[in-house]
């Protein structure tokens, strides 16, 4: 416990410093700091966050021109790496480390001192008793030194008195706990400096390896270089997916599984496994994870002679849980160019009144709804263009229609058709390497240990003195001292005097004389 | 049995603890109405110890109401009996629930709800073997009854198998710690509300609710629940880091579910330094317990419904 000092005026530049920590590493300021780190965190849940949702908070400013900016500059869309969270952290592990630092020197240097002697009149401590015991003085003694030991207290033993003391592992496991908080905070830096996280789509037979092109979007610490990726490769051989189909919870997925074909490096031998939702395929450190899924409607393209311009099966992102998903063909070397926005919905709406909206996740009926626009796509202007968009601003539609798989539709301007020959899924994996999370969970679980050593281990302080009255009887006094939340000190004492009247237990008796 | 027939049996036992619950709460509403003010209120928070003969007699000092009206305390019991009575058939409701989908029945909120409400009553019933808690009775019963009403009126959904997500050892580990927590936290929240009344009234030289322990004792009587319960929390959140870890990829991602599960751990964390604060000891350390419990409440009730969270699952 601490007691803060009153505070005096500061004194010139020094003075303020040592007045200014002396405050940080106040426990009143550790308070505030936790509260402020609690109220901080806040925001982060309530507005969606660039690190877990961009596209959400791309939305979120363009629907609310005013706040929107403001808020972003404010940091309320990367609250947890925006300067006043981190501002509010460091500060508190700053107050951490100068509370906890002096507190190591003061607890070695209270474990290396012996027990405090025996005060003066034992009997006026809040928790004592006196008792007469049936053997010499000497013996009694001899008794409670047993006790003691046995029991692992640390001592000190004069003529006619022992003072004793037991439970420095509470500030120990204290310590302990604090000091673990920094280790993790060290395994999250080392996290984010020296560890990488990637996304990819991969169509069922298509292969993917690990190199920096590959990935649909990649992001790595401050330290993390592209040497760094190891060059593992993988093959998405089938992805298995199941929904629900009872009246509970219909749609959600009830399998969802990849299989995949690995090799550790170019040269290696291929290795197959089955990569779940729970079960991430670990390589050299880092691990694939199995994250999403969707279809790709498989298209093929031909020009007015029946030519073949595109054949190939196209990834449409879900909207939904449904899987209403949305995806674009683009055909840029046809003259004027060629281009499809498509919805894709696995199972097609009963009445078309509903549109084009999924009712099932599952490919019950399968439709693809198409627009074909022609004219200049945009490419020539040189901005790297989304797979996922149709530039249309410079087009012209020239059509909409509806295709089941097998089905055909002849463009209305007679200049090809489009053909819808199936479809094929696709796996999102993420790839991660986080070197420092060994590093948080070592640190997590001294913190619990520490955490439960120093909330369950009760510190306390036991005297005892004999004085002999008679030829083999001896008055024991025994007085014991505990922080107000270790009210089972009386229980303990009961247990010594047990001990040294060398009676049987008495710990059932005490409870008769319970209220 | 079948399918329909364990169904069935599962929520007709979640309805007979409601009804068996709602008796408790009656007879734990007369208990507190019949008291009368204690006259000369003795607490001693010093054992007392009594020469017998050559040796002497420590008596241990209690966390109990020392004394009641025998109506009171009659009702009261049958409060106690009802509130076993009713635990019992939850528990039978929420294992053959499980039975029933074939899996931990911790799938979505109607099961996390009636899990919850056992967590709750069963933290009750565990204290009230070591201590009389009679007097916690109403305050108990209350905050089980609305959540097992919420649970079988807007959250209840038929069972059906667990999400891919959900599919782990992890969850067993990490949801069974959160639900004794949710017990705890709960049972806190309740000891620590009391303090703050009983403070009020010693304040003004009253009594207080009879009935109920001094506001000291409420006091130590959180710290000890909440001694318990903090350590068993941050067990929970970091099994809910390393299913995390197995799942997405990531141990911590700032998910608004993993947020306020940070946010109540922090305020928990800030009320055990509150308790060793000068200023900070008395209703001020109630507070923030009562605020971890409403973040806790806040993760549970808000962020599964209102949020979009990769947390939030089909079905509510
Ligand atoms: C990241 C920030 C911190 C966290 C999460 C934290 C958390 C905790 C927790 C959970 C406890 C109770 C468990 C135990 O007794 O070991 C505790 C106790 C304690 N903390 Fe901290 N702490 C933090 C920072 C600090 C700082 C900055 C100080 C110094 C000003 C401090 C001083 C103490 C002291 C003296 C205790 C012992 C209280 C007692 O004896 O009951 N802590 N802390």
């Amino acid at each position: 416990m601490i007691n803060e000092a009153p505070i005096l005026p500061p004194m010139g530049t020094l003075g303020f410093l040592r007045f200014a920590w002396r405050q940080l590493t106040s426990m009143k300021t550790a308070l505030i700091l936790l509260f402020l780190l609690a109220v901080a965190s806040v925001p982060g849940s309530i507005f969606p966050q660039r690190g877990n949702n961009p596209l959400r908070v791309n939305e979120w400013i363009a629907e609310s021109p005013t706040f929107g900016p403001i808020f972003d500059t404010l940091g309320f869309f990367d609250v947890y790496s925006s300067p006043w969270f981190a501002a509010v952290y460091l500060l508190l592990f700053l107050s951490l480390i100068g509370c906890v630092v002096p507190r190591t020197q003061v607890h070695w240097r209270a474990m290396l001192a012996p027990p405090p002697p025996v005060p003066r009149n034992l009997l006026r401590l809040p928790q004592s008793l006196e008792f007469e015991v049936g053997a010499p003085a000497n013996v009694v003694l001899e008794r409670a030194n047993t006790y003691f030991t046995s029991r692992r207290w640390r001592l000190v033993l004069t003529e006619t008195s022992i003072a004793a003391e037991k439970g420095f592992l509470r500030e120990t496991g204290n310590l302990l706990f604090h000091f673990s908080l920094i280790l993790i905070l060290v395994g999250v830096a080392v996290g984010g400096l020296f560890g990488w996280k990637g996304n990819v789509i991969v169509r069922e037979g298509q292969g993917f390896a690990n190199t920096l092109t590959q990935y649909d979007a990649w992001g790595g610490g401050r330290f993390t270089g592209a040497a760094r990726l190891s060059p593992f490769s993988f093959t998405l051989d089938e992805f298995n997916v199941d929904f629900e189909r009872g009246v509970a919870q219909r749609g959600s997925p009830s399998l969802f599984e990849a299989d995949v074909t690995y090799r550790r490096s170019p040269g290696a031998v291929a290795e197959t496994t089955r990569v779940e939702v729970n079960s991430p395929l670990a390589i050299d450190g880092a691990k694939v994870f199995l994250v999403g899924h969707g279809y790709a409607p498989h298209i093929v393209v031909r020009d007015a002679n029946g030519v073949v311009s595109f054949d190939d099966s196209v990834v449409f992102l879900p909207q939904d849980g449904n899987f209403t998903s949305t995806g674009v063909v683009k055909i840029p070397d046809s003259d004027p160019q060629l281009g499809f926005q498509g919805i894709f919905v696995p199972t097609a709406p009963a009445n078309n009144l509903r549109g084009p909206v999924s009712t099932f996740p599952g490919p019950d009926d399968p439709t693809v709804f198409l627009s074909a626009w022609r004219g200049d796509m945009g490419l020539d202007a040189g901005a790297p263009q989304s797979v996922y968009r149709l530039e249309t601003a410079a087009m012209e539609q020239i059509g909409i229609a509806a295709l089941r798989p097998g089905q055909t539709w002849a463009l209305p301007d007679g200049s090809g058709s489009i053909e819808l020959t199936g479809f094929e899924r696709w796996a999102s994996f993420q790839i991660a390497f986080d070197p420092g999370k060994e590093i948080a969970l070592a640190g997590a679980i001294l913190a619990m240990t520490g955490l439960m050593l120093s909330l369950f281990i009760r510190r306390r302080r036991v005297w005892l003195s004999v004085a002999s009255i008679s030829q083999g009887v001896t008055v024991v006094q025994l007085a014991g001292l505990a922080r107000i939340e270790s009210a089972d000190l009386p229980g303990e004492l009961q247990l010594i005097r047990a001990a040294v009247s060398d009676l049987p237990d008495i710990v059932s008796e005490k409870t008769a004389t319970d209220v | 049995m079948s399918a329909t027939a364990l169904a069935g049996a599962s929520n007709a036992a979640v309805y007979a603890s409601m009804l068996t619950l709602t008796l408790a709460m009656v007879a734990f509403a007369i208990s507190f109405a019949s008291g009368r003010r204690r006259s000369g209120l003795t607490q001693s928070q010093v054992p007392v110890v009594a020469a017998v003969g050559s040796t002497a007699v420590l008596t241990k000092p209690t966390l109990d109401a020392p004394t009641e009206d025998d109506a009171g305390r009659k009702s009261a019991n049958i409060g106690m009996s009802f509130t076993w009575l009713g635990f019992v058939l939850l528990l039978v409701g929420v294992v053959l629930r499980g039975v029933w989908a074939g899996r931990v029945p911790w799938g979505n909120m109607y099961e996390f709800s009636i899990s919850a409400a056992v967590g709750i009553l069963g933290a009750f019933l565990i204290v009230s073997l070591r201590r009389d808690v009679r007097w916690l009775g109403l305050f108990i019963v209350i905050p089980t009854l609305l959540t097992l009403g919420l649970a079988v009126t807007v959250l209840y959904t038929e069972a059906a198998q667990l999400v891919p997500a959900l599919k782990s050892y992890w969850l067993v580990i990490h949801v069974a710690a959160a639900i004794i927590c949710a017990g705890a936290f709960t049972l806190a929240a309740a000891t620590a509300s009391l303090s703050l009344v009983q403070a009020r009234a010693e304040r003004r030289g009253k009594v207080g609710v009879v009935k109920v322990p001094s506001a000291e004792k409420l006091r130590t009587l959180t710290y000890r629940i909440l001694a318990f319960a903090f350590p068993l929390w941050t067990f929970a959140v970091v099994a809910g880091a390393i299913w995390a870890e197995n799942a997405w990829g990531r141990y911590w991602g700032w998910d608004p579910k993993e947020t306020w599960a940070f946010i109540t751990w922090v305020i928990f964390a800030a009320y055990l330094h509150a308790r060793s604060t000068v200023g900070w000891r008395g209703d001020r350390a109630s507070w923030v317990a009562i605020a971890g419990w409403a973040a806790f409440i806040i993760n549970y009730f808000g962020v599964n419904i209102f949020v979009n969270s990769l947390h939030s699952y089909s079905g509510v």
